[in-house]
């Protein structure tokens, strides 16, 4: 049995509506399992990036991608090595916290080099961006607190 | 000059050489159709009952010709009816552009009448598919079309075209067809490394599918397992590459494949695959599948290679270009020993036994053979019918033998009889060799042939039972026959006059020899009843998942 790990996939498509259609469904029908996927723009309007995060062994990723660059809107099709690549996530969490939180809060935040975007009366809307795994732990951290609502945006992902 | 939609694909088609068409008129394209009226001396369009049936014969008439085969349908249930032959024909890599209007763009998305999003439903049944928004787009998208579905690995494409682009107008210039040779390289060293491999064998095997068929190089084939004295065997998409009789051609492999080739196989110290995919009902035990064997793959489809099965040699090629570069570096061998133990296994071989006074599925194949004479076309359905045409009727030409192998699509043989003989005209002879189930699915299409006068000979191997499903319900269910004995009372000479056609009722040997002369001669379509013996099995079968080891060849 090959080892399952997480893989990056980095996807050039031509911009045309359906592409991730396209994607999602192959995908589907060949039970891949996607962890996370983004879709972005490049330097070239009519070329988009999609980022597609999978969990899978070795000839699971060489299908998928054999399979991926099938499609006729596929351009290139490449894994990201987490060695050689740049991976960044943006997450929001909004916290709920009365004048007693707000300030150990802002220090967690501050060890972690996440920013406060928003302050209400009962809650906290705290940004970080980084690395997946950074997102991870600071996210355990504030589990402690009392957490309303979070989002996360998956990967976006560039060879360095 | 400024053409409508509908004038621009009626110039395309004709432009990219389609000028034999299959459809169904309807409301979204009496554009088109109005165009297709216009261009009638240009374009002889075939209209079927249904619109599976037009798709299976826009597909039959591409697995007998190797052209794109086109089929034209209506938005809504027109479209969703093609879905099936789409389908089929995508399993199998036929060439294949299929055609839907749809409701006008400005009524897209609000659920009207006969609206269907077409391409969503076919997205992965197509190797691709196009959605047309503006008329100046569309010459191009057909061009393109055409092209995918006939280039690399083959398979069909959807134009999907709202009902007001098939009216707007723009300009038209005409443009010669791009014929598309992608090009191959065969890195030198992995040339050598597999000549060497075929060349030290010392018990190859040569596997084949329909790749041999769709690039046409099975002279190229022949001319290599002669050279090497390669013994062969074929997945049921390569039947007819290889002449019945051939001394290499140990036949069919797989779950219903001669013993022979399912022992060559285990003892085998090479095997060359080329234009196959390995699917389940060739490598039914993946894990066990040639054990004793190094791989060579050859396929033109990247995602192939080691797809099902593991390989040791891979090549991403066109056969025929792959099988050019090989030939001159194969020496000529006898394999003496080898041969011998084939001939073993051959002489020892599963054979059905015979009657003179009950029709036996084999014999029927072997009248069929004898009487239909060498360039006769057979074209099956799908369960016991299909399996007995593949292991018995000796067919000797590509594009002879037309089935759907990865679908496996009941009701595939009428529509796909009607295509072919579109295609080859009153040069060859066209036989349907059906089931009492597979014929009911879509007998309508009796009437297209009648319409047409398409002279097509269907032979019935009439069980009144679904004997393929009966079959597994028999071995592995212990008998428990759920669903699969319809009682139907269905006359087929009753039914055959009806459409306008002529029918028969067989239940010997002679009396079939009788009829099927008759109906060789009769110039109209044919139904030929065969009575047989709803207990009779398809033998050799693996059992799925087993291997030649788990062969069952007799079971009461």
């Amino acid at each position: 049995m090959q080892p399952v790990k997480r893989n990056v996939i980095s996807v050039l498509v031509k911009n045309h509506s359906g592409v991730l259609a396209r994607i999602a469904n192959l995908f589907c029908q060949r039970g891949y399992n996607i962890d996370s996927l983004t879709v972005s723009a490049t330097t070239d309007a009519e070329i988009s990036r999609i980022t597609i995060v999978v969990h899978c062994d070795q000839d699971m990723l060489e299908q998928l991608m054999k399979q991926t660059s099938k499609l006729q809107e596929t351009i290139d099709i490449f894994p990201l090595d987490e060695n050689t690549s740049l991976f960044r996530e943006l997450l929001l969490v909004k916290i709920r916290a009365d004048e007693t939180m707000r300030s150990i809060i802002h220090e967690v935040a501050n060890i972690y080099g996440a920013h406060i975007v928003d302050l209400s009366v009962g809650s906290m809307v705290v940004e970080l961006t980084g690395i997946p795994n950074k997102i991870d732990a600071f996210l355990t951290v504030l589990q402690q607190y009392d957490i309303i609502e979070m989002c996360r945006t998956g990967i976006t992902a560039l060879a360095r | 000059m400024k053409l409508t939609g509908a004038q621009i694909l009626a110039e395309v088609l004709i432009e990219q050489g389609a000028t034999t068409v299959f459809g169904y008129p309807g409301g979204a394209v009496l554009n088109i159709y109005d165009a297709l009226y216009e261009n009638r001396d240009r374009i002889k369009h075939i209209m079927t009952a249904h619109e599976q049936g037009a798709a299976h014969a826009a597909d039959g008439y591409a697995r007998a010709t190797g052209k794109t085969g086109v089929v034209i349908a209506t938005s809504g249930p027109g479209a969703t009816n093609l879905v099936t032959g789409i389908a089929t024909a995508y399993m199998d890599s036929v060439p294949m552009v299929a055609i839907t209007g749809n409701v006008s763009t400005n009524l897209i998305g609000r659920d009207s009448f006969q609206e269907v999003y077409i391409a969503g439903i076919t997205m992965s049944v197509t190797k691709h598919n196009y959605i047309v928004h503006h008329v100046e787009d569309l010459a191009d998208i057909l061009r393109e079309a055409f092209k995918i579905a006939n280039t690399g690995r083959k398979g069909p494409v959807l134009v999907d075209i709202p009902k007001d682009i098939t009216a707007a107008k723009c300009e038209f210039t005409d443009k010669l067809p791009i014929i598309d040779h992608p090009s191959y390289s065969i890195d030198n060293d992995i040339l050598n490394n597999i000549s060497d491999e075929i060349n030290n064998a010392k018990r190859p095997v040569l596997l084949f599918g329909g790749g041999i068929i769709s690039s046409e190089s099975s002279q190229e084939l022949t001319e290599l397992i002669e050279k090497s004295n390669i013994p062969t065997c074929h997945t049921i998409m390569g039947t007819g590459v290889l002449s019945y009789d051939h001394p290499l051609n140990m036949g069919m492999v797989g779950m219903h494949g001669q013993l022979t080739s399912g022992y060559a196989m285990e003892k085998s110290d090479l095997i060359i695959a080329i234009g196959m995919r390995f699917s389940d009902r060739v490598a039914l035990n993946t894990k066990k599948f040639a054990n004793n064997a190094k791989i060579i793959h050859v396929d033109i489809d990247a995602s192939e290679i080691n797809k099902n099965v593991h390989i040791d040699y891979s090549v991403v090629s066109d056969a025929k270009y792959f099988l050019n570069k090989i030939l001159p570096k194969i020496n000529q061998q006898d394999r003496f020993e080898w041969m011998e133990q084939i001939n073993t296994w051959q002489k020892n071989d599963y054979k059905p036994i015979d009657s003179d006074k009950i029709l036996k599925p084999h014999q029927v194949m072997d009248t069929i053979s004898s009487m239909a004479g060498e360039d006769a076309i057979i074209v099956t359905d799908v369960g016991q019918h299909q399996i007995w045409a593949a292991q018995y009727y000796r067919r000797t030409k590509p594009r002879s033998f037309l089935t759907s192998g990865g679908l496996g699509t009941m009701g595939f043989g009428y529509g796909a009889a009607i295509g072919a003989k579109v295609a080859v005209g009153d040069l060859r002879k066209v036989i349907h060799i059906t089931g009492d189930g597979s014929f009911h699915m879509n007998l309508n299409e009796v009437c297209t042939a009648v319409s047409y006068n398409l002279p097509i000979i269907t032979v019935i191997m009439n069980n009144t039972v679904l004997g393929m499903v009966r079959q597994w319900q028999k071995i592995f269910y212990n008998s428990r026959f759920s669903s699969t004995s319809p009682n139907r009372k269905t006359d087929y000479v009753k039914l055959a006059e009806a459409f306008g056609a002529k029918g028969f009722r067989t239940n010997s040997p002679d009396e079939f020899k009788e009829a099927f002369n008759t109906a060789l001669n009769a110039n109209c379509p044919c139904i030929i009843d065969c009575s047989i013996n709803k207990d009779e099995n398809v033998l050799p079968m693996i059992p799925a998942g087993g291997t030649i080891d788990d062969v069952i060849t007799q079971w009461d």
